[in-house]
């Protein structure tokens, strides 16, 4: 684990809401202030992760299926006529959307290629890591099994032989880091778990890091409980409030724990609304201690 | 909320992932059926424990949950509430073979590499099976009214899109220049698309081309089938028997996603009947009448952080209110624990059986 920075690709996935766009973009401040040149990428339009890291120095993309498609194309074809030519036919953009998993393979395709040496645009410099928020794991999956997909259904041609290349670097630990989020939840830790097993049945590997999220403070001993129950009055009953929800938190962790080699790493909640900046580089900080 | 469901047939729960859909679902269902209603819950990826907590191994199919579970929780069910959990796989085969016209055609789409790799697996294949299920229970299976969970994408609208984009698929030029008959591709080779399709085989490979056009082939000669599928299922949406009901979390996120897909419903003419906001957090009193003062600093804390929270849900509570036109949304505080088991259930359908008050606007129609 603590070689994660040393990967070309780290995919940061969880059920949607536990935070990965946040860590994602804390990854991005470690790597950068550890003097690598990174980017975060990510899928769906969103965009919280450009926000916490504008002004940072960290680059970040939003990928776009149509704009890698197009990309893809002119890197294929060595005439500019013939690749504008289909573009422009919408048989390639039809070809794109009717063949499932298509959107999956070129947006993975795209996350991958920034961390390349020969850029598909000519003059582009390779980034020294690539962190993609990827969707909520079950598209996030999706996403990771594409190249495979294609790889075995296309067969022999330029698809087979680039998902196959793709396919490749996501199966290798030494490249490509899967990092797996969730909250003290019970759905998202389910969640997690699955993606697990899923990421170890489809692509014959481990996820690397798992990173529990927003984890309250436990801060109530029995003994404090048992006043706060003889107190009353409403500020001991929002205590005990938080201390069941602390409760709760801690079986979510040790269910985790159980089913992990080691312990997850673990970011606490913040109060902050939205998360700023100062958050982001608080995080990064944290995760910094154990990457 | 479950009052304004009254006279509708189909209720469907939108928002992002995790702002609790499923078990929002499972109580409005829940309510419905103790009004008497034969209800029928289309749940997607639930707990293991509300699953286990109904009592049912949940299938692809309703089944109908033992009244004796649930008046062991202090509710009296005196309609029927059923459960399904949706299995995109078998909703595709099976809405492959309701419309294919003969066994062979049927086999041909089952047995085609491309299906059998993408099917139920693709970002968007439980979008759309998740209504094409609706459809047929709405058609075939006798309820008063279904409540249908989404599923967990990032963006609602995937769902409302899922039909269209099937269409649009079938429609495409793509398609007609793979499922043309023959002389009809001469004639198009003529006219210069024949060369952009051998420059796509060039991009992509044969094989690959080769593998589509069998799965086009077979699954074209389902295409009426499936534009007038998708077609009634669009008027099912937009019917006035239908009810979105849109459920938030209090987060950024999920109030961007809750307002956004709002917007896409009243632009649509789409039915929206409801908001539901999930875990909110309720402010504390400030003074603390604790004597021991490390327990109390200790309070203090906590209580700030509860306020801190109580503070971001009513912000996000007004602004969602007012974005979705919806004056007296249900509100369902954050519990201590998660609601995945019937005890949450019920704690959950209380808060949603909770009447607005008179004159409360039934949501804009337009």
């Amino acid at each position: 684990m603590d070689r994660l920075l040393d990967r070309d690709l780290i995919v940061v996935t969880g059920k949607g809401g536990v935070g990965t766009s946040t860590i994602a973009a804390a990854l991005g401040l470690l790597a950068a202030s550890r003097g690598l040149r990174a980017i975060v990428a990510e899928t769906g339009g969103h965009a919280d992760s450009a926000r916490l890291l504008a002004g940072t120095g960290v680059d970040h993309v939003s990928i776009s299926p149509r704009a890698a498609m197009d990309e893809y194309l002119h890197h294929r074809l060595p005439s500019r006529t013939l690749a504008d030519m289909l573009s422009a036919s919408g048989m390639f953009a039809s070809f794109v959307t009717a063949t499932p998993g298509m959107t999956e393979l070129l947006t993975i395709g795209k996350a991958w290629e920034l961390a390349q040496d020969d850029r598909r645009t000519p003059g582009a410099r390779r980034y020294d890591v690539v962190i993609l928020d990827a969707p909520a794991s079950g598209h996030g999956l999706a996403m990771l099994t594409a190249p495979h997909t294609f790889a075995a259904t296309a067969r022999v041609g330029p698809i087979h032989r680039q998902a196959g290349r793709i396919d490749a670097s996501l199966r290798d630990p030494a490249q490509t880091a899967i990092v797996g989020v969730t909250t003290p939840e019970e759905m998202p830790v389910n969640e997690l778990l699955e993606l697990r097993v899923a990421v170890r049945e489809s692509l014959g590997r481990e996820v690397d890091a798992v990173i529990a999220n927003a984890v309250a403070a436990d801060r109530f001993s029995a003994a404090d409980v048992r006043a706060l129950q003889e107190a009353g009055g409403p500020a001991a009953s929002a205590a005990l409030w938080a201390d069941g929800r602390a409760r709760s938190q801690r079986n979510q962790l040790r269910r985790l724990r159980g089913a992990l080699d080691e312990p997850p790493l673990r970011l606490p909640q913040l109060y902050a609304d939205p998360l700023g900046g100062d958050e982001a580089r608080q995080l990064a900080t944290a995760l910094g201690k154990r990457l | 909320m479950i009052e304004r469901l009254r006279d509708r047939r189909v209720i469907v729960c939108a928002g992002a992932g995790g702002v609790g859909k499923t078990t929002t679902a499972a109580a409005l269902a829940l309510g419905l059926a103790v009004e008497g209603r034969r209800v029928a819950v289309i749940t997607i990826d639930p707990a293991r424990r509300l699953t286990d907590a109904l009592g049912a191994e949940l299938g692809n199919e309703p089944r109908r949950i033992d009244p004796e579970r649930l008046a062991g929780h202090g509710v009296d069910v005196t309609g029927e509430l059923w459960a399904m959990t949706l299995d995109p796989r078998q909703t595709f085969d099976d809405l492959i073979a309701q419309l294919a016209t003969d066994e062979r055609t049927r086999d041909n789409v089952l047995g085609n590499r491309i299906y059998q790799q993408v099917a139920g697996a693709v970002a968007g294949a439980q979008e759309y099976t998740a209504i094409a299920k609706l459809y047929e229970l709405d058609r075939d299976g006798g309820f008063d009214a279904i409540v249908l969970d989404t599923p967990p994408s990032r963006s609602a609208l995937d769902f409302l899109d899922a039909p269209e984009r099937l269409t649009a698929f079938l429609d495409s030029q793509l398609m007609r220049a793979f499922v043309a008959p023959s002389g009809l591709v001469s004639r198009i080779a003529a006219r210069g698309s024949g060369a952009v399709l051998a420059v796509l085989t060039r991009v992509t490979g044969s094989a690959l081309i080769d593998d589509l056009r069998a799965f086009f082939a077979s699954v074209g000669s389902l295409s009426d089938g499936f534009r007038e599928r998708a077609d009634a299922v669009g008027a099912l949406l937009a019917d006035d028997a239908t009810a979105f009901v849109v459920v938030s979390s209090t987060e950024r996120e999920p109030v961007a996603e809750a307002i956004h897909f709002g917007r896409a419903l009243t632009e649509r003419g789409l039915p929206f009947a409801g908001l539901v906001v999930n875990r909110m957090h309720v402010a504390a009193a400030d003074r603390i009448d604790i004597q021991d003062e490390a327990l109390a600093r200790k309070v203090a804390r906590t209580v700030a952080e509860v306020n801190l929270l109580a503070e971001r849900d009513a912000t996000a509570l007004a602004r969602l209110a007012q974005e979705l036109g919806d004056e007296h949304p249900a509100v369902i505080p954050h519990l201590d624990t998660d609601v995945h088991d019937l005890d949450g259930l019920v704690a959950v359908h209380k808060h949603l059986a909770v009447p607005a008050p008179r004159r409360a606007r039934r949501g804009r129609k337009r």
